[in-house]
């Protein structure tokens, strides 16, 4: 578990990027901040791992308090994945999956060993070990990216918008397989992105921070939809646009779900689909 | 050129005395300048005024150098350590601008995925900032080396044999041949040796953009090379 209590950070420059947040993230969870830029969320992701210090306020995990760990130590236990997935230009992607055991000093032939089976984890051919990052394709270089993450077993995994880079099609394969794996290894993902229906679909638990860290809602994806706590969320989430009301229309004894516009989202069936 | 045949041995004595005083000077100048460099890198404030101070020492006249350094350093006049040290002052003069450039260029994306992956600051370092500003480090040593070899031939005014020795010989004995014999090896050490910058350079950072056809033809290693390297 992640405590944030009363955490307020300004920066040398004088802005204000997160004010009075209190927030706990629960273990074996997604957790996702959404917001758009100024609102402070990669800046309280930062906090976790001690990249940023707060200004005042406690961040805690398991209860022990940040602050008073060696910040190299705390980095080298907790994964961290970030956007065009911040790879090693000169070394080769085994090298780059298994930096932190490295560092850590694992052996050489452990860390192939386990470099390796990370690759099958994440969906890696294991042909592509011996090639340099830049000879790789966005979504390879991306799935390089959460294999390094994973690569010291943390509890903790901070994704900061991690599939901002890449385009739809290959997001949405990050996405699913994002998923199927935290349905595996259960970790404690935290996951900052821009893009609300990504929260929706990967977090848990969704918070919205609104403009200077201030934290507009937070819950459930649905419980979110069902009750958005202000006009900014609503306009967050795209409820006023009707891209949320949904209503069914029957065509030939099939319900069609359509959107507020008229425009199919899908159809209604008896069963929830199988996921 | 029957000069030439009859004197080839000294020629090639000349030549490997001038690799050798050129080779010192670019070697020394690079190791201080990468410390210095890094410091003008790291302090926005010092910058400006410690690049233009540096940037004034190539200025010095080489002359006005080898007459000063001697008492400052007690050594001889006629040393080869004045020369190796004032090409060093050189050296450092031009090499210090490209190693704060150097720094500059690497990808403060990827300096932080390092911090995030818990490199100390010494180890991120020797780790991730040196090897990825090798490619400008690499081009500003080409420079470098160019302009030492060039230097070096001066030498001969206090005494230090070098190529150099050719152009005054030659121009004293009246033999053309002899300073043309000069300039042309001058030229090929310079270029033999930027050349083996180049080779060093593919050999060294076979991920950056020169190296990059030798990466593809490696492209079949086995995985388990991959980590052993």
């Amino acid at each position: 578990m992640i405590e944030f209590e009363g955490v307020a950070k300004r920066f040398d420059d004088g802005t204000l990027a997160v004010r009075g947040v209190d927030l706990v993230i629960p273990s074996h969870q997604v957790t996702v901040f959404v917001g758009s830029s100024g609102s402070g969320k990669t800046t309280l992701l930062r906090m976790i791992n001690r990249m940023v210090e707060p200004t005042s306020g406690v961040v805690s995990i398991d209860g022990e308090d940040v602050a008073a760990l060696d910040p190299v130590a705390l980095r080298r236990r907790i994964g961290y994945v970030m956007q065009s997935a911040g790879l090693l230009p000169h070394r080769r992607v085994l090298e780059n999956i298994v930096t932190v055991p490295r560092l850590n000093g694992m052996g050489r032939s452990e860390a192939t060993e386990l470099g390796l089976t990370l690759m099958d984890t994440v969906g890696l051919d294991r042909d592509l070990a011996g090639r340099y990052p830049n000879q790789l394709s966005g979504g390879q270089q991306q799935r390089v990216g959460v294999a390094r993450g994973l690569a010291v077993d943390p509890n903790i995994l901070l994704m900061d918008e991690p599939f901002g880079a890449v385009d739809p099609i290959v997001r949405a394969d990050l996405q699913t397989e994002l998923l199927r794996l935290q349905g595996e290894l259960g970790k404690t993902v935290v996951f900052v992105t821009h893009d609300i229906e990504e929260a929706f679909l990967l977090g848990d638990q969704v918070v919205i921070l609104a403009d200077g860290g201030v934290i507009a809602q937070r819950g459930a994806p649905a419980d979110i939809l069902a009750a958005p706590a202000s006009e900014f969320v609503a306009d967050f989430i795209g409820a006023d646009r009707g891209r949320r009301a949904l209503r069914v229309e029957h065509r030939g004894g099939v319900a069609v779900v359509v959107d507020s516009n008229g425009r199919p989202a899908g159809v209604l069936t008896e069963d929830a689909a199988p996921s | 050129m029957t000069w030439l045949s009859r004197n080839i041995d000294l020629v090639l004595e000349l030549t490997l005395e001038h690799l050798w005083l050129s080779l010192l000077p670019i070697v020394a100048g690079l190791i201080i300048a990468i410390p210095l460099g890094q410091l003008a890198w790291r302090q926005q404030w010092l910058r400006g005024p410690m690049l233009s101070l540096v940037g004034l020492l190539y200025t010095i006249p080489s002359l006005a150098l080898f007459v000063l350094l001697p008492p400052i350093l007690g050594i001889g006049y006629l040393s080869r350590a004045n020369l190796i040290v004032a090409l060093t002052i050189y050296a450092v003069a031009l090499m210090t601008r490209f190693a704060s450039d150097a720094f500059a260029s690497v990808d403060s994306h990827v300096r932080q995925a390092a911090v995030a992956m818990g490199y100390d600051g010494w180890r991120r370092f020797w780790a991730v900032d040196l090897p990825l500003a090798g490619p400008v480090l690499l081009a500003g040593l080409r420079v470098v080396a160019v302009s030492t070899v060039s230097l070096v031939t001066v030498g001969v005014l206090v005494g230090i044999r070098s190529l150099g020795f050719l152009f005054t010989d030659g121009l004293q004995r009246n033999i053309p041949v002899e300073i043309l014999t000069g300039i042309v090896m001058t030229v090929v050490t310079a270029l033999a040796l930027d050349a083996l910058l180049v080779l060093l350079g593919r050999w060294l950072m076979p991920w950056s953009r020169d190296g990059r056809g030798r990466v593809a033809a490696r492209r079949r290693r086995s995985p388990r090379a991959a980590v052993a390297r």
